[in-house]
């Protein structure tokens, strides 16, 4: 058993406004409930354009542009304050506009359950020509378009989910069975937003890290989507669907499920196939999700601040066996709620933080950083949920007094140093410890961080199957350059074990 | 809603007066919202509880009242990193005037 590294991170968000109106579960509800509500009434004028989801701290924290060192030396709130010169593109990923994300649903659709009118596709088409990472194979895919008539029946006769865009229908997505709800055109829907969104975070962590697309050999989706039919509702596999669309053609993979703490266990389950030689490349992605579009909506209104959750996240990390530099999972340091752990957040921290350190003789202090769910409190503060890092953060120094590692004096001093502000997007499983990975790898390389803690967490009463709660964390540390030995020993030391033979053969032999 | 629809069930069938609600939220505004929706009814008219006064006995667990009257090893067990966490001030005030305001028991 040898350890695996993160040798890349990719982060790439879309801004989905239109999708907020129509596909965000807040408001698709409030139009169930409360059709001529004052809230639907003027969602719109709440909305952002892209410039301004573009200009926005946060997110030009989580592709890369900004680091979470430029976001803490900017006292909060963070949407009164644009950055300046922001650009699309960062070195993460990027933050790709909504009329090109459709064109891309579009692309990643192999069922012919997307249609987009004549119209829009030539617009897209030329826009996504010029994407460097979408090759003229996959723009070939839009073809010509529809007429929009036939659209308008498919959505007026055949309850297909209209696509919006600037608030005009630019096409629409099927129903994939006529009775069947796990293939009705809303899952149809959401199913490929995450699909794309993956795949493009796919594409991103291809071109950042070099690798040759060849090279991957497993993949693991991570979303808290569920595709398949009436016969098996989360047969999945997402991962082989994303895999094929980013040229992994050497490359399996499946499904790993557990609300937001998918992406933790993710990463222990791709440091343990590459630990195990298994594979020597693991890919986890995942896409992000429309139904906690404007999940908060009703509360930023309240308080006059525009809609902040109108993007749809995802990301992407590469697994690799050691390659002497990268960062390396201790898949040695994992800490988990179990069954038995119990609901008191005490009970939570220990799992996920002391235990995994005890195992490895290391103190709360001993991690230079701990990456919780980076929620952005922009967005939970005025939904009343408070800043979630801090909280956790805050849990986690407690705990540490508690145990004698820290003086209680010494909490905020604790935080300042081993924590960090939040800057992910709430689309549930994207804020949960991932985030971070991408800076770590080069804060844990430059020396600036030796250890770090990524900790997932995730509610499962959600499901209904169960009351329980759970959790995963697992450690990443600095690379001191030794390979391990465990594939068998050096010629060098082969030679050495005959010598040795030889000399007490020949001892032997004269003693005789 | 689904914890609005379940006080209400317990509170009628054990009798409003037999009924105490502790409340574990972390933050003192959502807590002092729950306490006023198990007294006052539900502020945001949206669950079970809109427009239905229960007056209930409300408690936060970080509040003496609470605190005094359970085990001490297992209040430390289960509260006492929570306690050091939380802005334990501003939620007794909030809980604790909602309590006062509406509780009829």
């Amino acid at each position: 058993m040898s350890n695996a590294v993160i040798k890349g991170a990719s982060y790439i968000l879309v801004h989905a406004p239109d999708m907020v109106v129509h596909n965000g579960t807040t408001q698709t509800t409030e139009k169930i409930l409360n059709s001529n509500s004052e809230y639907l009434k003027n969602l719109r004028n709440s909305l952002r354009t892209y410039e301004q989801a573009v200009n926005y701290l946060p997110n030009q924290v989580y592709i890369g542009n900004k680091t979470p060192e430029d976001l803490k030396a900017i006292p909060q709130p963070w949407v009164d304050k644009p950055v300046e010169g922001a650009t699309r593109n960062g070195k993460f990923g990027e933050i790709m506009p909504e009329d090109e994300f459709i064109g891309l649903m579009k692309i990643v659709d192999v069922f012919d359950l997307v249609k987009l009118s004549k119209e829009f596709t030539k617009i897209i088409k030329t826009k996504l020509s010029n994407h460097p990472l979408i090759s003229d194979e996959l723009v070939s895919r839009l073809k010509d378009g529809e007429e929009f008539n036939d659209i308008n029946k498919l959505i007026s006769e055949q309850d297909a989910e209209p696509l919006y865009f600037d608030n005009n229908i630019v096409g629409c997505v099927k129903r994939a069975h006529d009775i069947d709800q796990n293939l009705s055109a809303h899952v149809i829907f959401e199913n490929l937003v995450s699909k794309a969104s993956a795949v493009l975070a796919a594409l991103h962590l291809i071109d950042k890290t070099k690798i040759n697309p060849d090279d991957i050999e497993y993949v693991i989706e991570c979303s808290e989507e569920a595709c398949g039919d009436m016969n098996q509702r989360g047969g999945g596999n997402f991962a082989k669907a994303i895999a094929e669309f980013a040229g992994l053609n050497n490359a399996s993979g499946s499904d790993i499920r557990g609300f937001c703490a998918a992406p933790t266990h993710a990463l222990i389950s791709a440091a343990s196939l590459v630990g195990a030689n298994t594979f020597k490349n693991v890919l986890i992605v995942s896409g992000g999700s429309t139904a906690k579009l404007g999940m908060n909506g009703k509360d930023h209104v309240k308080k006059g601040l525009p809609i902040l959750e109108d993007v749809v996240g995802g990301f992407a990390v590469l697994v690799s066996e050691n390659d002497g530099e990268s960062p390396i999972l201790r898949n040695d340091l994992v800490g988990r709620h179990t069954v038995g752990t119990g609901s008191s957040p005490q009970a939570v921290i220990t799992s996920l933080v002391t235990a995994p350190l005890d195992r490895g003789n290391l103190k709360i202090t001993d991690i230079d950083k701990y990456s919780v769910e980076m929620q952005n409190p922009d967005i939970t503060k005025p939904a009343g949920a408070g800043d979630v890092p801090n909280a956790n953060y805050k849990m986690i120094a407690a705990l540490g007094v508690k145990r004698g590692e820290l003086e209680r004096t010494q909490i905020n001093e604790f935080i300042e140093k081993h924590g960090m502000e939040g800057w992910a997007p709430t689309q549930g499983h994207i804020p949960s410890g991932v985030p971070y990975v991408g800076f770590a790898i080069d804060d844990i390389k430059s020396g600036k961080v030796k250890k770090a803690m990524i900790i997932g967490k995730g509610s499962l009463f959600l499901g209904r199957m169960t009351n329980l709660f759970d959790g995963v964390s697992i450690v990443i540390e600095n690379n001191d350059g030794r390979k391990e030995e465990s594939k068998g020993i050096s010629e060098e030391e082969i030679r050495s074990f005959v010598a040795e033979a030889m000399r007490d053969f020949a001892a032997h032999l004269l003693e005789e | 809603m689904e914890n609005q629809k379940r006080v209400k069930e317990l509170a009628e069938k054990y009798g409003l007066e037999n009924t105490i609600v502790v409340l574990g939220g972390a933050e003192a505004e959502a807590a002092g919202l729950a306490a006023e929706t198990v007294t006052a009814g539900d502020p945001t008219y949206a669950g079970p509880l809109a427009g239905v006064s229960l007056g209930l006995r409300v408690y936060h667990a970080v509040e003496p009242e609470f605190k005094e009257s359970v085990d001490p090893e297992v209040y430390d067990e289960q509260i006492g990193m929570m306690e050091m966490v939380l802005d334990v001030d501003s939620i007794i005030e909030e809980v604790k005037g909602m309590r006062e305001q509406y509780s009829k028991y």
